[in-house]
């Protein structure tokens, strides 16, 4: 019986199945924001030392950042810094940074994780209160400018918070707490709206 | 007409804008811009409430948050229903209903009253001493009985249908108070551009300006300043000004918590606005600007309603165009009074009588109250109030004694002085300092980046003020990182000057009386009491605080503190700083839970996690269980089934065919680095630097006390790069503890560990049928049992997806786990349980998964263990490297009790009966005879009906259980003793050969 | 919410980021096996809990997710100074007297 199952396996046949992001297309729009989750992308968890830095960055096609709290950004792909050798590497251009880092020789751990997060942009001159519904940090201009990012809090949840631009941020989370999130930023839509 | 005592010209609301309302069901009309108070008291109403412990009739003290009799029970609908709500801050809107509490039947006729007249019953520590005996009787009795009778108010019955918002906020300067002071400390930070938080409690900012008509600043009337500076300020992009904020709590490095009510005072609150909102607001500099509490007059009956503080009298007045009274008398100790009286004199008031304590004191205010006629009694004490349910008469007498005389009123306005309102900074842990020449209490020793102005800094004199509140604002700023002031600091044109007062009971209150002269009205202590309590041997004014409840009250002691302190002190013999002040602490003010709670209820009151099958298994109507914040298929029960026909439906299939299970929860933790094996080696306890890539091992973690902390199944995927699997609940803090070794312990390891838990669903396909269901969607692995024996993993494709296959079993059967990315998870299932149709499969959940794996005695770490439980302890030597010189919890597991004989081992359990399951966590005995307390030998950890087995099955931690095997023991019940046997751990398929059937 | 500076984070950040993580400077032994009961006793249990300046191991667990070590005041709640981890600890503290 063994032997014939492995024989089937030889013929098997690539079903194609579809992807089902979770809350695809789920948004929300108050006054002065709106809340909206973005289409899946090609994400990393980039680890290395000080040493394969220049060599990774080559290879990604960007300059991986080393101060904290910032990122840098590339042709559809940003690197956040998230610590000191550690970075979340998002593309949103449909390339593969996981198969970019293969090619590496230098020392450094990439995982993929294009699945675990979700992404959700908060975008509108109301969307710092917004966050800041949750989120303890100071998100004024001045303590978090366009380009800024961190891991942090939201409530009861981690998040990764990346400000785009003066008036948009894109909020990162694992996938099963997407809905507590994508719910939390909706009631502080309905607030700083107020 | 918006009430009879309503004075036509006199405070700032419009006339035209009336607002209907109704108190304990009685219609009547105010204002827009009223507060329930100032509008009961334009209607003539003084009686709103009774006295907590007397059921005294008590009327308004104050016009402000300091209130502690006016409490009231706001109802805006079935579920809306506000207990203690201060009439003196509560806004009025048209259809505004409140009800009075802790009456009965009525107000003017409250049967709890009787407490008045047996009061001698009722003196400080009645509690203490009263219901210590018989002892057994506080719980059954007195305890119940004091419960019902005690409490304010009925707390709402329904759900809070309200909702409530949170901010966090960051800014230089926050100022709290929005009186003269904090508005100037507000105008010179704002004025350099750095970011200002300006909040005051009240409706309206002006502090003391709404009602001190003497007033003028920048040329202009001291409240319209502080309009036109609000406006000005409310203007600003860097300046944020919360109205009706109350900051509650000053907590660590200038945290301040406020509580914003938005929607309160309004008559139909807008769907979207939440009722209230807390601010957290972290400031670099914080300005207190809290002004100062008036305190009243401690004499006989001080708690009749029509009895107030004086500024109370001139705010009803000149705010809201209310006198408190046709014929009004005047106690006091103290200058202010006699602006109240003299702003009423001018409103066509009567004033009886203005009486001092004061021997010959002089000042413009007294020349102009005499020069407009009213009569002033210098050197004497109103000794006693007449009336009852309002105030009809003050006995007055000269200080020292001698003749009485009695003069008709309707109200008393009373003034002892001011208190600084020192509890923000006393609750930033700044120390206060007394002030012998004006005893008072004063900010002294700072202990955070905050500065005290104007009344609560014990400044005196709106000159003084103003100019020390504009300075500490601009240096707020500046010490904030502000460069440059462009501004121009107020200029105090006239202003009201106000000297000191008095502290302690007045003359008639004195240690030699019996009177019930009330120091705190809302808990009903007395200067009696007060003294009683030092005569009983408190010492420290904690002690005389928690004796007497003296300030414990929701108003904490705001006009009742200093007063308590100067009679303790008196009957002590000491000098005030020596007794010391009680600490201020949160909250201020009562703050709802509401607000506390804020977004976190309902569906944000915890995240609930969903695995990416949630919905396939939400539509087969399974049901689901909570395990931490996911939610989990428990069972999926077929039409007519009830939880265990489904189980055992569900378990019978999976070794009959097969059965698929979500198992996407489980900790992943993937382990990626040249010294990855190393790693793992110290952090498990088996060995793993042999382990050849594409296999897999169960791996032990312990703490470094050598007790079992997690377990799970690891592959090497590669020779850097491992796939870690933890339970579900220890997802977390096993990543957390790995974290912590690499990091601390171990940081010159070349490894890095990434959580992939959400990154792959994970579906289990465990059972004879299992490699049939699968084998046709795979690409690329070979499933055959030589290139993929059990214990192994591969790389490949399934459904055209990337999959992570591993062959492992759970269940005892041949079985395998799919792991795929997490957006794939539900349609790889559907697929699956297409293919598996065919083959009778089924879908099972946690619940089969359990006794499944109790069948083949797999433990669950957190059930079958509780953190005291070893490798050994658990029967998983096995486990152990014996070669391996570290690992974490090598050296905790030696420690002569974890290696000593009798420890609590795990063991099988049958009872007697197969029909009878165990009860999980029922204790196990040798002798069900003996007496009890019995000596308990251990406990059932799991316990399950196994319909494979056809009878009842168990796992249990037994004293030396592994020497007992064929023993009898013995599980006494409520009712009956059940008997057991003990035998091996596993159940079904002891040899194991199913794994490859 | 106390605020934390974070040595890796080079700046203040909300406690809530953090998470505490025991006392600092406990070293575990290179031959924990070896190692007297005294000595894993003193290693395993054995904690300072003083009224004053304690040194401690906290993680910026939602932040750049690094252990680090603290001086703190148990009396005052206040943080003297924060460093990395495998930092010695440090000979003066700013601002403490002794």
């Amino acid at each position: 019986m063994a032997k014939a199952a492995a024989k089937k396996t030889a013929a098997a046949a690539s079903p194609s199945v579809d992807r089902r992001p979770a809350l695809a297309g789920r948004s929300t729009t108050a006054t002065g924001v709106k809340v909206e989750v973005l289409p899946p992308a090609e994400r990393i968890s980039l680890r290395a030392p000080e040493a394969s830095v220049a060599a990774l960055s080559k290879a990604l096609g960007l300059t991986l950042p080393k101060k904290p709290k910032t990122s840098a950004s590339k042709g559809g792909r940003t690197a956040l810094w998230l610590g000191p050798d550690e970075w979340l590497v998002i593309d949103e251009g449909g390339n593969d940074p996981l198969a970019d880092c293969a090619t590496v020789a230098a020392l450094h751990s990439a995982v993929g994780i294009s699945h675990r997060n979700i992404a959700i942009s908060v975008a509108g001159p109301a969307a710092e209160a917004t966050i800041n519904a949750g989120c303890p940090q100071d998100l004024s201009l001045d303590a978090f400018p366009a380009g800024a990012a961190s891991r942090t809090i939201l409530g009861k949840a981690e998040i990764v918070l990346l400000r785009t631009s003066d008036d948009a941020f894109r909020v990162e989370c694992w996938r099963s707490f997407s809905d507590y999130v994508f719910t939390f930023l909706s009631e502080g839509a309905r607030d700083a709206a107020g | 007409m918006s009430g009879a005592f309503r004075i036509p010209r006199a405070g700032r609301l419009s006339q035209a804008k009336t607002a209907r309302f109704s108190f304990d069901g009685q219609s009547y009309t105010g204002i827009e811009g009223d507060t329930l108070a100032s509008a009961l008291l334009a209607n003539g109403v003084h009686l709103v409430g009774r006295s907590f412990k007397y059921h005294r009739p008590r009327g308004f003290l104050s016009a402000g948050a300091e209130e502690p009799n006016a409490l009231v029970q706001i109802v805006r609908d079935g579920a809306r229903k506000t207990p203690n709500v201060r009439a003196t801050v509560q806004e009025l809107y048209d259809g505004l209903a409140a009800n009075s509490q802790n009456r009965w039947p009525s107000l003017s006729f409250d049967v709890g009253a009787v407490n008045d007249l047996a009061s001698p019953m009722f003196s400080a520590g009645f509690y203490y001493k009263t219901f210590m005996w018989p002892k057994a009787a506080w719980k059954s009795f007195y305890e119940p009985k004091i419960r019902e009778a005690a409490g304010l108010g009925v707390s709402p019955d329904k759900p809070d249908p309200d909702h409530y918002s949170s901010r966090y906020a960051h800014c230089d300067v926050l100022v709290l108070g929005g009186g003269a002071a904090g508005l100037a400390a507000a105008l010179a930070a704002a004025e350099t551009g750095v970011r200002v938080i300006l909040a005051d409690e009240q409706a309206e900012f002006g502090g003391s300006l709404r009602f001190e008509t003497g007033a003028r600043i920048d040329g202009q009337d001291g409240f319209a300043w502080a309009q036109a500076a609000i406006a000005r300020l409310s203007a600003m992009d860097n300046v944020r000004v919360l109205p009706r904020t109350t900051a509650f709590g000053y907590y660590a490095q200038n945290f301040v918590g406020l509580v914003e009510r938005v929607s309160d005072h309004l008559k139909a609150p807008g769907h979207d606005l939440p009722r209230e909102r807390l601010w957290q607001v972290r400031a670099k500099r914080v300005v207190l600007a809290s002004g100062a509490i008036e305190r009243h007059m401690v004499f006989a009956n001080n708690d009749r309603p029509g009895i107030m503080l004086a500024g109370a009298a001139r705010t009803f007045l000149n705010q809201y165009g209310v006198a408190v009274g046709r014929n009004i008398g005047v106690y006091t100790a103290n200058d202010s009074a006699y602006a109240a009286a003299i702003d009423l004199k001018k409103a066509g008031v009567n004033i009886a009588a203005i009486v001092d304590l004061r021997d010959n004191p002089t000042g413009p205010v007294i020349d102009e109250a005499r020069a407009l006629g009213i009569e002033i009694n210098f050197g004497r004490a109103v000794i006693r109030a007449g009336g009852k349910l309002r105030v009809s008469s003050m006995t007055v007498q000269p200080k020292n004694g001698g003749g009485e005389r009695t003069i008709s009123v309707d109200a008393i306005l009373m003034s002892a002085g001011w208190t600084p309102s020192v509890h923000l900074f006393s609750q930033s842990r700044g120390k206060v300092a007394f002030n012998d020449e004006t005893k008072r209490f004063v900010p002294g020793t700072y202990a955070q980046d905050c500065v005290s102005v104007g009344a609560c800094n014990g400044t005196d004199g709106l000159s003084a003020t103003v100019d020390e509140a504009y300075a500490a604002g601009a240096k707020a700023a500046k010490d904030a990182g502000a460069k440059t002031a462009k501004g121009a600091k107020p200029k105090v044109d006239a202003s009201e000057s106000w000297s000191r007062g008095m502290l302690g009971a007045a003359p008639g209150a004195g240690p030699d009386t019996t009177v019930k002269a009330f120091v705190d009205f809302q808990n009903d202590v007395t200067a009696k009491d007060i003294r009683q309590a030092v005569h009983e041997g408190m010492r420290s004014i904690e002690h005389v605080k928690r004796f007497t409840t003296n300030g414990m009250a929701t108003d904490q002691g705001k006009t009742s503190n200093m007063h308590g302190l100067a009679i303790a002190a008196e009957t002590l013999g000491k000098p005030i700083p020596e007794v010391g002040l009680t600490t201020f602490r949160a909250p201020y003010t009562p703050v709802t839970f509401g607000a506390i709670v804020s977004h976190a209820r309902g569906p944000l009151f915890d995240p609930t996690r969903k695995t990416a099958t949630h919905p396939w298994a939400e539509a087969q109507g399974a049901v689901f269980e909570d395990v931490g914040q996911w939610k989990r298929a428990w069972y999926f029960p077929k039409a007519g089934e009830d939880m265990h026909a489904a189980v055992d439906r569900e378990c019978v299939a999976v070794r009959t065919t097969a059965g698929l299970f979500d198992a996407s929860t489980l900790g992943k933790i993937e382990v990626v680095g040249p010294d990855a094996a190393k790693f793992m080696e110290l952090l498990y306890t088996n060995p793993w630097e042999k382990l050849e890539p594409g296999r897999c091992r169960y791996g032990i973690m312990l703490r470094e006390d050598g007790f079992i902390y997690d377990d799970g199944v690891v592959g090497r995927l590669a020779p850097d790069r491992f796939h870690v699997t933890t339970t579900t609940g220890g997802a977390p803090r096993v990543m957390n503890h790995m974290e912590d070794y690499l990091q601390t312990e171990f940081p010159h390891l070349n490894v890095w560990l990434t959580s992939i838990t959400e990154q792959w669903a994970v579906i289990a396909v465990q059972g004879p049928k299992s490699r049939d269901i699968i084998a046709p969607l795979v690409e690329g692995i070979d499933m055959s049992d030589e290139a993929l024996p059990h214990m192994s993993v591969r790389e490949g494709k399934i459904c055209g997806v990337p999959t992570r296959l591993f062959r492992m079993s759970f269940t005892g059967e041949r079985g395998f786990e799919v792991n795929v990315p997490a957006d794939y998870g539900q349609a790889v299932w559907e697929a699956l349980w297409a293919e598996g149709q065919k083959h009778g499969a089924t879908a099972y959940g946690t619940e089969s998964m359990h006794v499944l794996r109790a069948e083949k005695g797999y433990i669950i770490v957190g059930q079958d263990t509780d953190g005291t439980v070893t490798p050994n302890d658990a029967g998983l030597d096995w486990a152990v490297g014996k070669k391996k010189t570290d690992f974490v919890g090598i050296r905790g597991m030696a420690r002569p009790d974890l290696v000593a004989k009798g420890r609590k081992q795990l063991v099988g359990l049958k009872t007697k009966d197969p029909k009878v399951v165990l009860e999980e966590g029922a204790q196990i005995v040798e002798d069900p005879k003996q007496a009890i307390p019995m000596k308990m030998i251990g406990h059932v950890t799991s316990s399950y009906w196994s319909q494979n087995c056809g009878r009842s099955i168990a796992l249990a931690l037994v004293a030396g259980g592994r020497d007992r095997m064929g023993d009898t023991l013995y599980v006494p019940m409520p009712n009956g003793v059940i008997e057991v046997e003990v035998t091996g751990m596993v159940f079904f398929d002891e040899t194991g050969g199913r794994l490859n059937g | 919410m106390l605020l934390i500076r974070c040595p890796y984070c080079e700046e203040e950040r909300p406690e809530l980021e953090f998470r505490n993580a025991g006392e600092a400077h406990i070293a575990r032994s290179t031959d924990i096996a070896g190692e007297s009961d005294d000595d894993f006793e003193k290693f395993f249990f054995i904690r300072s809990n003083p009224k004053g300046i304690i040194y401690e191991r906290w993680r910026h667990m939602h932040g750049c997710a690094r252990f680090f070590n603290a001086v703190r005041d148990t009396v005052t709640d206040k943080f003297v100074m924060t460093y990395k981890a495998g930092e010695p600890k440090p000979a003066k503290l700013p601002g403490v007297a002794k």
